[in-house]
């Protein structure tokens, strides 16, 4: 059965924030992914959905430059990184996820320091940044975290003695301290409870609403990308078997992989 | 309010065809094929046909919310036309924000968020002030016979009947070019859809082109200037 051939976009005018072409990547025999090509405009939400191992973190963490593919490009539209990211140096890399990208982690160890304050988790962003003035670390890691709706109450506490829910608030908080250009979350909700889950979903649609920060959302999950996303690319094997509008996908699926998971899980 | 140019060309679907390949049944589902017409602004098209015959189908695959194997629905918008069978996913998304609105009878709504500021939401992100957008908000809430002492609070809450008015009142709050309109009063109490009714007269004043399924297609008569009836196909169910 043949599908109509999508256009390239003729009414947005914007230029894309993320083109990321052909990211390919092996670990020994493991094909992580495989010809992997994503592009996300200005403010709209990406989801990434798929079984475990499909290479969702993979791909993330090429976003967040923490490892570079086998073959493929990458560029952000930001005025002082032209060309290709996966060129630039180890230094480079640093600055540029300091500054301009934020990510959420499943697991909080990946993205704080367990053990200290959770306000000087977030504060620690800043620092990278070049901030030194106690009083405005402070003033701005407060802020981060009322935003990531964090009970202010508990800023000094250390996130080892924090609730999951409390735990990915303050990696939220570390993650949106700069205002990035791109919110990079992977499985943010996945092992915390129904309930809390909702709520920090519902915290990341407020942030998404109030300030129509550019996501990328991963979840195997896929309520959570149906109330998350506005697009959504499903992997399978490293690949990707199908990308379209959210509703479009999860009514409407065209690959017998899709299909099958969307078949499952409503 | 907007005011489209009547009689100009808004919609024009083409040799629209859809079916539905279920891979774990090796099988295509039929649903209809060789769809053509013609909406013009201001125009107000019925679609009738019985159950199942895939009426839903066709409006959601001109949303494309279903994807279709062939034809085209040309979208005039205010620079040109564009197909929207082919057109790229994030173009559909910017004419969903500003020039297609589609209603059913079910709210999305969304946690911890007001009824009136859900309705007010389109006015917000088409520029007007939070004050006046809030205002006609209520003003809508309160014509669909919502309560007054709901109005801020989260429709998560309502009963079915309540979220329906809400969402009507978001639905049609703000005129867009294309309206389409599934069963959008299918258990409204006689008020609300009288409410509805008047909306969509003002609506079609403006120039808004509409398509739409009615479970009470006697309410819109008034406002019918043709009908679109699909008919079922006799094919079985071809397996592939
Ligand atoms: N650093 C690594 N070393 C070896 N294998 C890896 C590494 N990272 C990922 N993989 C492998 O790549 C595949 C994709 O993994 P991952 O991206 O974590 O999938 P997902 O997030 O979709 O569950 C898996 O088979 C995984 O075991
Ligand atoms: N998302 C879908 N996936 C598979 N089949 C569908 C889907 N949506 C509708 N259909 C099928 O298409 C046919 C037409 O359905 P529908 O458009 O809902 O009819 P109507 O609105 O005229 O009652 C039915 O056989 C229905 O089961
Ligand atoms: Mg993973
Ligand atoms: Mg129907």
């Amino acid at each position: 059965m043949i599908l109509l051939e999508r256009l390239a976009p003729e009414l947005l005018t914007a230029a894309p924030l993320l083109v990321m072409r052909h990211v390919s990547k092996r670990y020994g025999p493991v094909v992580a992914l495989e010809d992997v090509s994503a592009t996300v405009w200005p403010g709209e939400v990406l989801g990434i959905v798929g079984e475990s191992g499909s290479g969702k973190s993979t791909l993330l963490r090429m976003m967040n430059l923490e490892d570079t593919p086998d073959a493929g490009d990458y560029t952000l539209a930001l005025p002082e990184v032209p060309g290709n990211l996966f060129a630039l140096d180890r230094f480079a890399r640093r600055q540029l996820c300091a500054r301009r990208i934020g990510i959420v982690y499943q697991n909080p160890h990946q993205g704080l320091l367990m053990g200290h304050s959770s306000s000087g988790n977030v504060a620690e962003r800043l620092l990278m940044a070049g901030e030194r003035r106690f009083a405005t670390l402070r003033a701005r890691a407060r802020d981060a975290l009322d935003v990531s709706e964090f009970p202010l109450n508990r800023m000094d506490d250390p996130p080892r003695l924090l609730s999951g829910g409390m735990q990915q608030r303050v990696q939220l908080a570390k993650a949106i301290a700069l205002e990035p250009a791109l919110l990079l979350l992977d499985e943010p909700t996945t092992g915390l409870d129904v309930s809390v889950q909702a709520l920090v979903l519902d915290t990341l649609k407020r942030l998404q609403r109030d300030r129509a920060i550019t996501m990328v959302i991963v979840s195997h999950d896929l309520g959570v990308i149906r109330t998350m996303a506005d697009r959504v690319m499903v992997m399978r094997r490293g690949r990707v078997v199908e990308e379209g509008l959210v509703d479009q996908v999860f009514q409407d699926p065209q690959h017998p992989y899709t299909q099958e998971l969307v078949h499952a899980k409503l | 309010m907007p005011n489209f140019e009547r009689g100009s060309v808004v919609l024009q679907v083409d040799g629209l065809a859809k079916s539905f390949r279920m891979h774990h049944l090796g099988q295509n589902l039929h649903a209809f094929d060789h769809v053509s017409f013609t909406l013009r602004a201001g125009e107000f098209l019925l679609l009738k046909g019985p159950n199942g015959v895939g009426k839903s189908t066709l409006l959601r695959t001109i949303y494309r919310s279903y994807l279709p194997q062939a034809g085209q629905v040309w979208f005039s918008h205010g620079a040109g036309r564009i197909d929207l069978a082919r057109a790229a996913d994030v173009d559909i998304a910017l004419l969903r924000r500003r020039e297609i609105g589609f209603v059913t009878q079910f709210l999305i709504a969304r946690p911890r968020v007001a009824a009136e500021d859900i309705v007010a939401e389109p006015l917000r992100k088409a520029g007007m002030s939070a004050a006046e957008a809030l205002d006609q908000a209520r003003h809508w809430l309160a014509t669909f016979g919502v309560k007054r002492d709901l109005w801020r609070a989260y429709p998560t809450s309502f009963s079915g009947g309540e979220q329906q008015k809400v969402n009507l009142a978001r639905a049609l709050i703000l005129p867009p070019r294309l309206l389409l309109l599934d069963e959008p009063t299918a258990s409204l109490d006689v008020g609300a859809r009288a409410a509805m009714v008047a909306r969509l007269a003002d609506l079609k004043a403006v120039g808004v082109a509409m398509i739409g399924v009615f479970h009470h297609p006697g309410d819109v008569a008034a406002l019918v200037d043709r009908d679109l009836v699909l008919m079922a196909k006799e094919v079985d169910d071809v397996a592939v």
